[in-house]
């Protein structure tokens, strides 16, 4: 297989491909390596024949993932002998979205139609196949409420034993969409860091894996997976632009990881795409120090209404900041106000209803298309990592309900009485 | 002022195996001087060729991370706890 080894991101100490995380000597992230030179003989075209043969789901990009075994079975989109299978979600032009800002060309990344309705499964299908292979029984993770549902899905489809930490005051919808599974659930009085911290202590303690612990350095390797579709879903082309949420910048880093990895091998021309970070004002640690000029971020208490963004001492915020300066993005926060408008304007624009974190991404949008920093003649994608059905209360109040008696005069009255109100406008 | 210190896995081969230190001090800097000096390993592991704590080194007291308190001239009681742990990313 292409996938070699770990080596650490700081210092460049390399090692093998076990269940670590930290750098023992500097404690530096671990990243995992390939050699892909000898991928389909260096031929690009057969390179791109290859992808395209793969199954419809994210182990068609199995070459770039870092599975020692290679895809762990016969799927497709819609059939899987080995678990839930990810990805493959709609990219979706949206049009109405572009001129409602006044840009060209906008496209909808829909990553709410994953099995858990979030990015995550992207993340989990490759740390728990990596889980396996290492021999373990039990898959764990710390979570903001995505990965939670995630991690406890795929422990139900895989056949693993799971234990899901929360924040105690997660939102209601994303605590029943994870406990249904079957999973072993642990809601903690604290925040995200705080769950995050037990974590890593209890992770030096059991033998299991932790998905975004003592396995990280395999799952983040999932996240390229939204990257390498974007391209091959534009038709082996890069956009211009993408805007995407921003909570430990996992994600956002590694979209640029996916990217880089396909241009080094010609798969895709052109440079890296404009990186547009999004976060809330009420938890902004990266947009802070982007702000400051800063290349470290201090952490913050986290308090909005996008809880799956709310991690308020994101470890990889040092490379979202380098991705973002480098690729010529921006790291860019809004209010909680602004989120609502945002997941009402996506929702009214293109039909697709996302949660908090996609309200963030919208109004990020938004906000770069009014300040001008986007060209009008962009190719924008735009990252919706998850489902509004998770935090439906931020929907609320953003539209009104008529209600009248069940007579066709009842119904013409507020017919008459809506068509008054809009003359009068 | 006696503190107890955790270490994380990736630290213990450089601290003779043990997952937890007793040291001396009355704030963070002082107990990790004092933990250096009973494992004189450790502090290129945690500090940096300036004396600072590593980027991707988290340090916290009873739970909370230092960096919400006075950082390394963080005061620290006798009995406390302070945990040493890398970052992690990923939620």
């Amino acid at each position: 297989m292409a996938v070699s080894n770990l080596r650490c991101r700081e210092c460049d100490a390399t090692y093998p491909l076990e269940a670590r995380y930290a750098c023992e000597r500097c404690f530096g992230p671990l990243e995992v390596v390939y050699d892909h030179a000898q991928l389909a003989g260096g031929d690009v075209g057969e390179l791109r024949r290859r992808i395209q043969a793969g199954p419809q789901n994210i182990w068609r990009y199995a070459d770039f993932l870092p599975l020692v075994d290679g895809a762990p079975g016969p799927s497709g989109r819609l059939t899987s002998r080995v678990g839930l299978p990810a990805g493959c979600t709609p990219l979706i032009r949206a049009d109405r979205l572009a001129n409602a800002l006044g840009l060209r060309e906008v496209w909808v990344k829909n990553d709410a139609a994953n099995p858990t309705h979030s990015f995550k499964d992207r993340v989990v299908s490759v740390a728990a196949a990596r889980a396996r292979e290492l021999g373990f029984h039990t898959i764990a993770c710390a979570s903001t409420g995505n990965l939670a549902g995630s991690v406890a899905a795929y422990g139900a489809a895989m056949g693993l034993e799971s234990y899901v930490f929360i924040p105690a005051d997660l939102e209601e919808q994303k605590i029943l969409s994870t406990g249904v599974y079957g999973t072993n659930l642990v809601a903690v009085k604290g925040t995200y860091d705080d769950v995050n911290r037990l974590c890593t202590e209890l992770a030096a303690e059991r033998d299991w894996a932790f998905v975004n612990v003592n396995l990280r350095p395999y799952y983040a390797e999932g996240s390229k997976t939204l990257a390498f579709e974007i391209a091959e879903q534009l038709g082996f082309e890069l956009p211009d632009r993408c805007v995407v949420p921003v909570a430990s910048g996992s994600l956002f880093t590694k979209l640029a990881k996916g990217f880089g990895e396909w241009t080094d091998l010609g798969l895709i021309d052109g440079s890296l795409p404009a990186m547009n970070g999004a976060q809330a004002e009420g938890c902004a640690p990266v947009a802070r120090a982007y702000a400051a000029g800063q290349d470290f971020c201090s952490p913050v208490k986290p308090d909005t209404i996008a809880k799956s963004l709310a991690i308020g001492n994101p470890a990889d915020g040092p490379y979202a900041l380098d991705v973002a300066r480098s690729s010529g993005g921006s790291v860019t926060a809004v209010s909680d106000e602004e989120i609502v408008e945002g997941i009402s304007l996506l929702a009214r624009t293109t039909g697709v209803f996302t949660e908090t974190a996609g309200g963030v991404t919208t109004a990020v949008l938004k906000r770069l298309a009014e300040s001008g920093e986007i060209d009008t003649d962009e190719r924008v994608v735009l990252v919706i990592t998850g489902d509004g059905l998770k935090t439906l209360d931020a929907a609320s109040g953003t539209f009104e309900t008529c209600e009248i008696n069940p007579t066709v005069e009842a119904f013409e009255a507020l017919g008459a009485d809506r068509a008054r109100e809009a003359s009068v406008r | 002022m006696s503190v107890t210190v955790k270490l994380p896995v990736q630290l213990r081969p450089s601290a003779g195996g043990v997952s937890q230190a007793s040291v001396e001090g009355t704030t963070v800097g002082e107990a990790l001087e004092s933990l250096f000096a009973s494992h004189p390993e450790l502090r290129e592991r945690i500090s940096d060729p300036q004396g600072s704590l590593r980027r991707f080194v988290n340090v916290y007291v009873s739970g909370e991370d230092i960096r919400f308190l006075d950082g390394v001239n963080t005061p620290v009681t006798d009995g406390a706890e302070l945990t040493i742990l890398p970052a992690v990313a990923g939620g």
